[in-house]
This record gives C-alpha cells, structure tokens and sequence, in this order.
C-alpha cells in the first residue's frame, strides 16, 4: 500500500514544492468543512488530554474561574434585584416614569409653590398629546400642596397629593399596597385622606378619626377642611415617599382653585424599556410650546432625575462593573499562569511536534484551545452553579429590611443577556491570555526546544 | 538522481562572544535508500549537519538539496510542510507524546500534519505498527512500553508519512546493545521494505559497523 505512494512521491520529487504540496494534498483532500472540523477535533481532543496531564492544576484553575463567574452572576442578580424592586417601588407608587410639571416648579419643589401650577389650558394641551401617545398606559394629574395637619389637639405640618383616585391607581399601581391600614379598594373618596405612617403615629390618629388640614393659597388666604382618616401610608425612600393622599376635588375647595390646574402629570408607559424613546418623543412636543414672553412652558423629567435613588442604582451598576473587572483579572492572571507553565514544561515536546513538520500556527492553536476550554469549564460550572444559587435564593423566600421598610423579598433574577456577557468575557480573556505563550510556543526554535531537559 | 547534495556547507554560530565554526565547507551526496551513518567523536558536528539536513538549522553558506528542494532558502513555515511531508525523525530520547497512546503518537503526523482522512491514516499506523513489531501495543502509552519499544514506535512514527528520508541522531545512545542492534536491524528492514533513505548519527563503533556508508567528521569537516 505504501509502495505505489513512495513511487508517486519520488516521481515528483524535483518538482517546485508549492506545487508538490498542491498536488499531494489534492490527492487526498478531505471535503473542505470536514477538513476542518477534523483538524479542529484532533486539537481540542490533544488539548483536553493535555489538560487532564495535570489534572489537579486544571481543577483549582477553573474552580477559580468559576468562583469569579459566581461572585459575578450573583451579584449582578441579587443588585440586579434588589435594583429593580427600588426601581418599581418608586416608579409604582409614587414617581411614575415621566412626569410634567411647569416650567421651574422642579427647582422650587421643596416649597410645593401653588404659583407654578399648570393652567387648565397647558393641562388640555399635555392632555391632548399623552392621548394619542400609544406608549402611554395611564397618566395622573395631581395638584401638590402643603398643609396644617390638626388633630384638634396637636397640629403638624403635612405634604400632600391630591389625586384623581382612579388614575391614579392607574399611573402608580402599587400605591394601593403601600396602604398598611384601612381599605384599599378605590383608593379613596372624596373627604377622605391617606395619613403616611409617622404622621399617624405621631398625632396619634386612627382609622375613622376626623381631622382638619388648613392650607394657604396662593393668594395667601387660609381655609380649612374636615377629613376622615381612610388609610395608614407605608413610608418609602425617597420624595414623595412620606406624602399624604386627598382627593383632587378636595384640594380645590381647600385652595379654592377654580382652574382646572394642576401641579404634576405622572405618567406611565407600556413598556419601560422605552423611557428614553418615548421621553425624547414627549419632550420634542412639549419643549417648543412657549408662553407669550416666549420662554418655555413645560419640563418633563424621566424619574431617574426625581429620585436620588437613580444616584444609588447608578453606584450598583459601577460596583458591578469593577467586579467584573476583578473577574476578567483573576481569568486573566490563572489562566495566563497555568499555560506559560504548561509551555515551560512542555518545551521537549513543543520540539518534537515542531521537528515532525507541525506548522507554528497548530503549535499557538494547541494551546490557545487549551486556554479556551479550562475558560469554558470554569464559565460552565460557574453558570450552572449560579443558576443553582438564584433558584435556592427564590425557593427560600429570603426577606430583607431597606431603610423603613421591612420584610422585603429577596428575588434574585438573571437575564440570559448577562449570562452571555459574562460567559463571554471569560471566554474571550481565557483565549486573550493563553496567547502570549500559546505565541512563545509557537515561535519556539525546535532545536533549543528538543535540547532542553 | 542523488537524495541529498551538499556543496560547500558551512555553519557557523555564536556562543557568548566566541564564533564556533561548527562545519566547515563540507561536501557529500547521499543517494535514495541507503543506510548512512555520521560518526565523530562529541562536538564533531554530526547533530549539527542532522539539523541542516532535517531544515532544522539553516546552514550559514554552501547549498543543499534535499529531495530536490533546495532547503537553504525555506522559511519556517515552509520548513516545518517540508519536514512533515519528506522527512523523518528520530531521537535519541524517544521523544514520545505521553498523553497519547502508541497508535495516536504514530498516527500524530498523519493527523496534525499531513491532515488525511481517518480511514486511510489509521490503516497505514496499523500498517506500520505490524511493521515494527508494535501491532498488539497501540492501546498502551508510553510510559506503559519498554525503551526499545518506545524506539520501534517513534521509527513507526517517522516512516508513516511515506517519508524519503529519516534522520535519527544518536538513536541507540539509551537503549541497551541487544536492543541497540535491533533497532538498527529494525531501521534496515524498513529501509528495505519501503526505499527511504536513513542517516544516522553515532559515536558507538559497533552500531557503525551496521551503516553501509560512513561519513566520519572532525571538527567540523569530512575526512
């Protein structure tokens, strides 16, 4: 059999060498994907015995890397989570997604100026926009006030929401659930008013009580008004988190507004994940709207710039990216490590499959590939591992107290997205420092290599 | 037409400050299938030459032609496709890959070099296994064999590429004298069976004897 082969070779043995190989290896070309995967699953087959060569090395380098993936996936679900739920919590039930105010009240909102309300025509023309606004599922006018508290022994001051009770149960649905005492249902009627938990407390009111709230106008006249205590308020972090709820009927009488004016247009979108889009597309229809000295009537604010909560997610997010940065260090430094001892040790062998006519490009695939699959088995593990901890974590309903709050679930998530970033990143900096001396290797002179001991 | 032509072959290299002019201006021909051995006492050359032939080293000036390559001017790459399709090695030390097994180290050049298809591949190792007596070995690894049959597979391994040429340098300098002679008389077989050309280099005047040409070299030149 390999006669006839010999006799073929010698007969073309003078011939250029570039057309000797042509011919050579037309005559036994495999079909060109097979060529390759062949070729592929010999390296990744001589890699993964390579690594089973040292198999407790192999083991503590990806057990490393699939503790940097768990640190990672977990944090970045339980942040991720913790994130969301402060997110929801304050777009929910007090904030909204985009809200739309007159120009200026923002700046002044401390002092809840009545002088900064939007005119029922500016209201009609906010109105009018947001209806044919598809991205828009609800929107809640309010007017914002402050007021006396009297419990007709002690007095305190109070801020105060004055809503359209149905939309706004439709614009901060959770609102209802931060309701600890009293009925839920409708959220409240006319006369009535939501009492935040430390104003309860502390004016020693119940369910039932009546009280009185005095207020100024803007015209500086004072006038007061019974209401019947309807509910206790859970406080939540962040403004607005402590508010007091009225009927928007309400708030006209006591302030004696016959506008329709309002103080605040919450709204909110179908899908948060358009805030940016459907902002820029409100903005770019309210913003050109100007008054007769022609200066801006409206401002409209995502919540990210109502809340210093925005401030605090933005922190998860960069502790999560250095985390991540720990983790490409650790992937970089193990892996980096265990391949330039892998070469070190390897340099006879690295000789011999030189000296035999490996092309140096093989030499750097041989170990690149065993870089990859010690990143692929730490990622691996570490995903499964992760996925593992996060369904504990969901399965034993672990609570947790914020601030205030008390008794918070704890429910971590992870998007694929993620795990793709992550699994990628570590894959992608296990390739990156294997190459380095995957490079030496290859580059290696086979006669220093097969003299080497 | 002669295998290999040397003209005028001369290597020289630097150790630390001092020029070592390891072969000076050496001429020979080797023709096909011939059993050829350089003999020398340490530091004569002969692992030097090896390394010219085999397009290991490049040589510093003169020509050589190998299988009708002239090999001075291949770059590294072309070098390593010229080595994996014309030559053969073998070393002293075995040099086996002790994650694979007897059939996978032999099937190796096949495989990572010449690339061809696996059925062909595996019937010339089984070919060559039976060949050097190692037919019923190839499930074991090296570190499972004797030295003697370590040297019958790396023998096995230079000859499954059909290659024209083996080089083996010092082949016998670890294996005992009865196995000496029989890789020797294994190395003779095979030239027989299949025409390739094998040199090897040696210092043992008994494993000399075996060699049908003998190139002696001294400091560096042909006497």
């Amino acid at each position: 059999m390999l006669r006839p082969f010999l006799l073929w070779k010698t007969a073309n043995c003078c011939k250029d060498l570039t057309q000797a190989y042509i011919t050579e290896f037309s005559k036994d070309l495999i079909p060109w994907g097979t060529f390759y995967e062949e070729i592929m699953f010999n390296i990744f087959k001589l890699a993964t015995r390579n690594l089973q060569r040292y198999r407790r090395r192999t083991l503590l380098t990806s057990m490393l890397i699939t503790l940097g993936v768990v640190a990672v996936l977990l944090f970045i679900s339980i942040s991720g989570s913790f994130k969301a739920m402060m997110i929801g919590q304050i777009t929910d039930s007090m904030l909204g997604h985009i809200q739309v105010h007159r120009k200026g009240y923002l700046a002044s909102i401390d002092s809840l100026p009545l002088d900064r309300n939007l005119k029922g025509k500016q209201v009609a023309m906010v109105k009018e926009i947001l209806d044919k606004n598809e991205a828009v599922e609800a929107y809640s006018m309010r007017i914002k006030l402050g007021a006396m508290f009297s419990n007709f022994t002690e007095t305190t001051n109070i801020r105060l929401n004055a809503v359209n009770p149905a939309q706004e149960m439709q614009t901060v649905p959770m609102l209802v659930d931060r309701i600890i005492k009293g009925k839920k249902e409708g959220l409240l009627e006319k006369g009535e008013i939501l009492v935040p938990e430390l104003i309860a407390k502390g004016m020693r009111v119940k369910i039932g009580d009546t009280i009185v709230l005095v207020a100024t106008n803007k015209d500086g006249s004072v006038n007061g008004q019974p209401f019947i205590v309807r509910g206790i308020l859970e406080g939540i972090s962040g403004p607005g988190g402590r508010d007091g709820f009225i009927h928007l009927h309400d708030a006209r009488t006591l302030l004696r507004i016959e506008d329709k004016e309002i103080s605040e247009i919450a709204i909110r979108l179908k899908n948060m994940n358009l805030l940016d889009k459907v902002f820029a597309g409100i903005k770019g229809q309210l913003g050109p709207i100007k008054n007769k000295m022609d200066k801006p009537v409206f401002e409209v604010h995502t919540w990210q710039k109502l809340t210093p909560f925005f401030n605090i997610a933005r922190m998860i997010d960069l502790m999560t990216f250095f985390i991540k940065i720990m983790l490409v260090a650790i992937v970089l430094v193990s892996i980096m490590n265990v391949m330039v001892m892998a070469v070190y040790e390897r340099i006879n062998e690295i000789g011999t499959i030189a000296a035999i006519g490996t092309v140096p490009n093989k030499i750097l695939s041989l170990f690149v590939v065993e870089g990859f699959l010690l990143g692929i088995f730490g990622t691996f593990v570490g995903v499964v591992t992760s996925l593992a901890a996060i369904a504990w974590m969901n399965a034993a309903q672990i609570n947790f107290d914020f601030g205030r709050q008390k008794g918070l679930l704890l429910a971590p998530t992870i998007s694929a997205g993620d795990i793709l970033t992550v699994a990628a990143t570590v894959i992608v900096i296990a390739v990156l420092a294997s190459l380095q001396p995957a490079w030496k290797a290859a580059r290696m002179d086979p006669i220093t290599a097969l003299r080497h001991v | 037409m002669s295998l290999i032509i040397a003209r005028q072959l001369t290597k020289t290299y630097i150790a630390g400050d001092i020029e070592v002019r390891a072969i000076r201006g050496v001429d020979f021909t080797i023709e096909p299938a011939s059993f050829v051995s350089f003999v020398g006492p340490s530091g004569s050359g002969k692992s030097t030459l090896l390394n010219m032939i085999g397009c290991l080293d490049p040589p510093t000036s003169g020509s050589l032609e190998v299988v009708g390559q002239d090999t001075t001017q291949l770059n590294r790459r072309q070098a390593a496709l010229f080595r994996g399709e014309h030559i053969g090695f073998v070393f002293q030390d075995f040099n086996l890959i002790p994650v694979l097994t007897v059939f996978e180290n032999v099937e190796y050049p096949l495989q990572m070099v010449q690339n061809l298809p696996k059925q062909k591949r595996q019937d010339q190792v089984r070919e060559l296994l039976k060949a050097v007596g190692m037919g019923d070995q190839g499930a074991k690894f090296p570190n499972q064999i004797s030295g003697g049959q370590k040297q019958r597979v790396a023998v096995a391994r230079a000859l499954v590429t059909n290659a024209r040429l083996v080089l083996a340098d010092e082949p016998t300098a670890n294996l005992d004298r009865k196995t000496a002679n029989l890789i020797i008389g294994l190395m003779k077989e095979m030239r027989d069976e299949f025409g390739t050309t094998f040199i090897f280099s040696t210092h043992d005047p008994k494993v000399v004897g075996n060699a049908e040409t003998i190139f002696t070299l001294e400091d560096g030149k042909l006497l």
